[in-house]
């Protein structure tokens, strides 16, 4: 039995994660999600299913919501990618950040930064989210811990926070 | 009763100590340990349900280059499981396989693209044999054995009989039988199976690192199964993303880690994937109930018979425990004053079931809160009468051996009734929408510990030193529920010092006592008590040593706000550090033990059997659901649900409105989506997109009153809070269906389907019904 060679060749990704440019060597067939947490090293970024399922791997692109194990890395070439550790701003927690602690908004913690990714894409766009908006920008985002309640509890304090 | 204690201010709560590593993404979960220079594992699986195996070759499998390690059946004869009565399973198959998907083989590569290609070179040849699918099937006649000790593939039979059952029978009023089925279900915990292991070589020492919520039991699995000393072998839990069950027992997974890691001589990540963190499963299994009640025109309860069947799948896992608790359980909420129960725990060619939230219990209360509804219906009874009339009251022992020490239920069902408006609403809804009741309960850990060793049920340690840190270890899996918080805050207000004062670290087999794991709700009670004994001794050391330096007698001596002073409104007082300098001098540094035991006469009956179930407190909870029900597509819609439940003592009321709301939510789930389907043995459910767990867009508001009973025994009082309100809802809402249109469901869950198939048969029996009045 022959194998053909892996897909291992790779091509230069230019990339602004988290504010910051980077250029990185990346196999044309390797995930955003592992270039991530691989190569960048930033795990705050979870895959929790097989693919599209379950929107732990939420990031941010140009401030819109992609799962990022369904995005090729390289599709992000000259994009702004944002991740749950771009959020927290010389050491102080974002306002999504601060409620979901606060109001345990987060149990396990495990869907909980795509949880915020998503939220923090849906206030950039809606300072003002009415709990039907909040459903809807969320609806890809599984969590099995909290029942949803404390989840929209955090983004509506989140929004009151923001001016 | 239920007053909170009079002198302390409405508490909030606080968030989870940990809350903000996992907010900011910087917590890190197994997969997200440095891996960088890890083999990579991966398992071959079972293609069959049923078979023996014929041939086995790995040779190819082991020739390619990247391959460090091949591991098979061979190299491991141990059996294991989490009960030591029933450890009927291997890590890798050997001789035969029960179900597809099994374990076979494992290989580590150095890369994931490697390990996959290996598989597929492995030759594997089975003689197939009959599978079973459903109990039913696994019990005929004629089916071959899955394990050749186990008669009609009925792993464990039991049969308790309490009271006279006849005679409760015949003082009945009215007596019914019902016959209710709900579907197999999974955790769906939100983060997949991962494991690292490390062998060294050098020194024969393995370090394991894994998803697990009972590190204990893992690291005895891995010392029997690797039959290695247990001083060799370190179990470390890292964050975990979400347990419910699916982490209580040890996986195969996490002893093939350790099987690869020492083939290879080094370190090996395993990391799920969805598919088969479904068919690794252990959770709630297919249940067949039969119930059947006696009940006087009051609604009193004369007599229960309950026949419970449970589709076990391949292997015992906690299957014996299960079986027992769902008997057990239909007591410890009502006065039952006869029961008679049979059950039957039946291997299927299908996933091993286990333990989830509500282990045991969800089924059977499922089935009874529907009859107490439908006879109380029968009857002309409201449904908060018919529960109330059969309320336990406090303290008590049941006819089965169980001790209840404190029960909240009667408030909880008040507070239900107001918050819903019951009163004001039932039987003026509009037509499609629905209110529905139901109670619940949950152990607050077994009294009696699987591994049975006099050791005592808890302990936890706690260390002072020169900075005036006080560190607390504890073995206690936090694994989102918050115990390590709860854990502070014992810690804290028993020696009134600030809650940042305490740091705790947990789950490392290396630096932690020894921990049962977290299953059955026991953390908060067992893990709290210890804590607080820890924290006592502690302060006994402290208020001496403050006592010397203010020259007073200890007992006068009080710390309040982190200040040691002579009695209240003294002038003479100590800070904190201050006082730890003191205690010091001579000895160094502090470290002190706190320990929890469960006595005897907590452990249930005598009977076969009866020490599960066994706890020293249960919570109570009682819930009211409000559902829509549109005709047309049979969808459910859930509007609203109002839920009270009675932990003893809301240690952390935050987080015990967490989990109350998550329990809830999870019932919910298994209510109206959740259900493993498998065809020929193959899930066709193993996606979190054909698992249908809810969605935000379909999840209702949860309302949540805690009910303070403050149990005798709980730490501060407190109880569990985690699983008892689980229960609640699958019947709660198939009742509200029933208000709503009138037809009451005997099969969880209920999808759209079943409603549309149930409207439109009760349309033709309308039709019919008419056709037939008009024939002359």
């Amino acid at each position: 039995m022959t194998y053909p060679e892996p897909a291992s060749r790779k091509r230069l990704l230019r990339v602004k994660l988290n504010g910051r440019w980077r250029e990185d060597a990346v196999a044309e067939n390797q995930l955003l999600v592992d270039y991530l947490r691989e190569v960048a090293g930033l795990t705050g970024t979870k895959t929790g299913c097989d693919g599209g399922e379950c929107g732990a791997c939420t990031v941010l692109a140009d401030s819109e919501p992609v799962p990022s194990c369904l995005t090729l890395a390289l599709r992000c070439e000259g994009r702004s990618i944002e991740t749950i550790e771009g959020l927290t701003m010389q050491g102080q927690l974002h306002p999504l950040q601060r409620t979901f602690h606060e109001k345990l908004g987060t149990q396990c913690g495990f869907c909980t930064p795509g949880m915020i990714m998503a939220a923090e894409a849906l206030l950039r766009r809606n300072s003002r989210p009415s709990e039907e908006d909040i459903k809807a920008a969320l609806s890809g985002n599984l969590c099995r811990c909290t029942g949803y309640v404390k989840i929209i509890e955090s983004v509506q304090a989140a929004a009151e926070m923001t001016p | 009763m239920t007053a909170i204690d009079g002198e302390r201010p409405k508490r909030r709560g606080v968030p989870l100590i940990d809350g903000i590593e996992k907010v900011t993404g910087r917590a890190r979960y197994t997969a997200d340990l440095d891996h960088a220079n890890a083999l990579v594992g991966r398992i071959f699986r079972s293609p069959v349900s049923h078979g023996e195996i014929r041939r086995l070759d790995v040779t190819k499998a082991r020739e390619l280059d990247g391959v460090i390690a091949v591991v098979t059946g061979a190299d491991c004869p141990h059996s294991y499981g989490v009960l030591p009565v029933a450890m009927n399973e291997y890590p890798l198959a050997r001789e035969r396989v029960r179900y597809r998907g099994e374990p076979v083989a494992a290989v580590a590569a150095i890369d994931a693209a490697t390990a996959q290609r290996a598989l597929d070179l492995i030759e594997f040849e089975v003689r197939e044999l009959p599978a079973y699918y459903s109990s039913a099937a696994a019990r005929a006649d004629d089916a071959v054995l899955l394990h050749s000790d186990k008669l009609g593939n009925v792993e464990r039979e039991v049969h308790h009989t309490f009271g006279d059952v006849a005679a409760g029978f015949g003082a009945a009023d009215l007596v019914r039988e019902f016959r209710i089925s709900c579907a197999e279900v999974n955790h769906a915990q939100i983060e997949p199976h991962a494991v690292l292991a490390a062998f060294d070589p050098a020194t024969q020492h393995l370090t394991v690192q894994s998803v697990t919520q009972v590190g204990y039991y893992l690291q005895l699995m891995l010392g029997r199964c690797l039959n290695m000393d247990l001083s060799r072998i370190r179990v470390i839990k890292p964050f975990v993303g979400g347990g419910f069950g699916a982490r209580v027992e040890v996986l195969n997974f996490e002893i093939i880690a350790a099987l690869l890691a020492r083939a290879a001589a080094g370190t090996v990540v395993m990391q799920l994937t969805r598919e088969e963190n479904f068919l690794t499963h252990r959770a709630r299994p297919q249940t067949d109930v039969m119930l059947k009640l006696g009940m006087r025109r009051n609604g009193q309860i004369t007599a229960c018979a309950c026949e419970v069947v449970q589709r076990g799948g391949a292997y015992a896992g906690y299957g014996i425990i299960t079986i027992l608790y769902a008997g057990a359980l239909l007591q410890g909420i009502y006065a039952v004053p006869a029961l008679k129960y049979d059950g039957y725990r039946i291997y299927a060619n299908l996933p091993p079931c286990g333990a989830m939230r509500g282990h045991g219990s969800v089924d059977v209360r499922h089935a009874f809160e529907c009859a107490l509804d439908r006879m109380a219906r029968e009857l002309g009874l409201d449904p908060f009468a018919v529960r109330r009339v059969n309320l336990l009251h406090a303290p008590t022992v049941t006819m089965n051996g169980l001790m209840v020490n404190s029960c909240g239920l009667s408030e909880c069902l008040d507070r239900v009734e107001q918050a819903s408006n019951w009163r004001a609403r039932i039987g003026r809804l509009p037509p499609g929408k629905g209110l529905g009741i139901a109670c619940s309960h949950y152990v607050s850990g077994a009294a009696k510990p699987i591994h049975w060793t006099g050791e005592p049920h808890a302990a936890v340690n706690l260390k002072v030193d020169f900075d005036g840190g006080i560190t607390a270890f504890t073995g206690a899996a936090d694994i989102g529920q918050g115990s390590s918080t709860m854990v502070a805050i014992a810690v804290s207000e028993t020696l009134g010092v600030s809650l940042d004062r305490v740091r705790v670290v947990a789950g490392d087999s290396a630096i932690t006592p020894k921990d049962n794991g977290a299953y059955s709700s026991r953390i908060t009670f067992m893990v709290g008590n210890a804590a607080i004994d820890a924290a006592r001794h502690l302060k006994a050391i402290l208020v001496e040593a403050a006592a010397r330096k203010l020259e007073a007698k200890p007992e006068d001596i009080e710390c309040v706000g982190e200040q040691f002073s002579v009695g209240s409104g003294s002038q003479a007082s100590l800070p904190f550090a201050d006082v730890v300098k003191a205690a010091l001098v001579g000895g160094g540094v502090i470290n002190v033990k706190g320990t929890f035991t469960c006595p005897p006469e907590a452990q249930g009956g005598k009977h076969r059997g009866g020490a599960v179930g066994s706890t020293m407190g249960f919570s109570y909870a009682a819930q009211v659901v409000e559902v829509t029900v549109d005709e047309a597509t049979g969808a459910i819609a859930v509007d609203r649900v109002w839920s009270a439940l009675d932990c003893g003592h809301a240690i952390n009321p935050l987080a015990v409105e967490g989990q109350i709301q998550g329990s809830v939510w999870m019932g919910m789930g298994q209510a109206l989506s959740e259900e493993t389907r498998y065809l020929d043995g193959l899930p066709a459910h193993a996606s979190l997109l054909e698992y249908r767990v809810p969605t935000i867009a379909e999840s209702p508001p949860i309302d949540v009153q805690i009910v303070e009973s403050h149990d005798p025994n709980g730490p501060f009082g407190a109880k569990e809070a985690s699983e008892g309100a689980l229960a609640g809802f699958p019947p709660a809402l198939v009742n509200a269906v029933a208000n709503a249109i009138g037809i009451d469901f005997d099969e969880l869950p209920v999808t759209p389907d079943r409603v549309v198939q149930a409207l439109v048969e009760r349309r033709r029996r309308v039709r019919v019904g008419a056709l037939q009045r008009q024939a002359p």
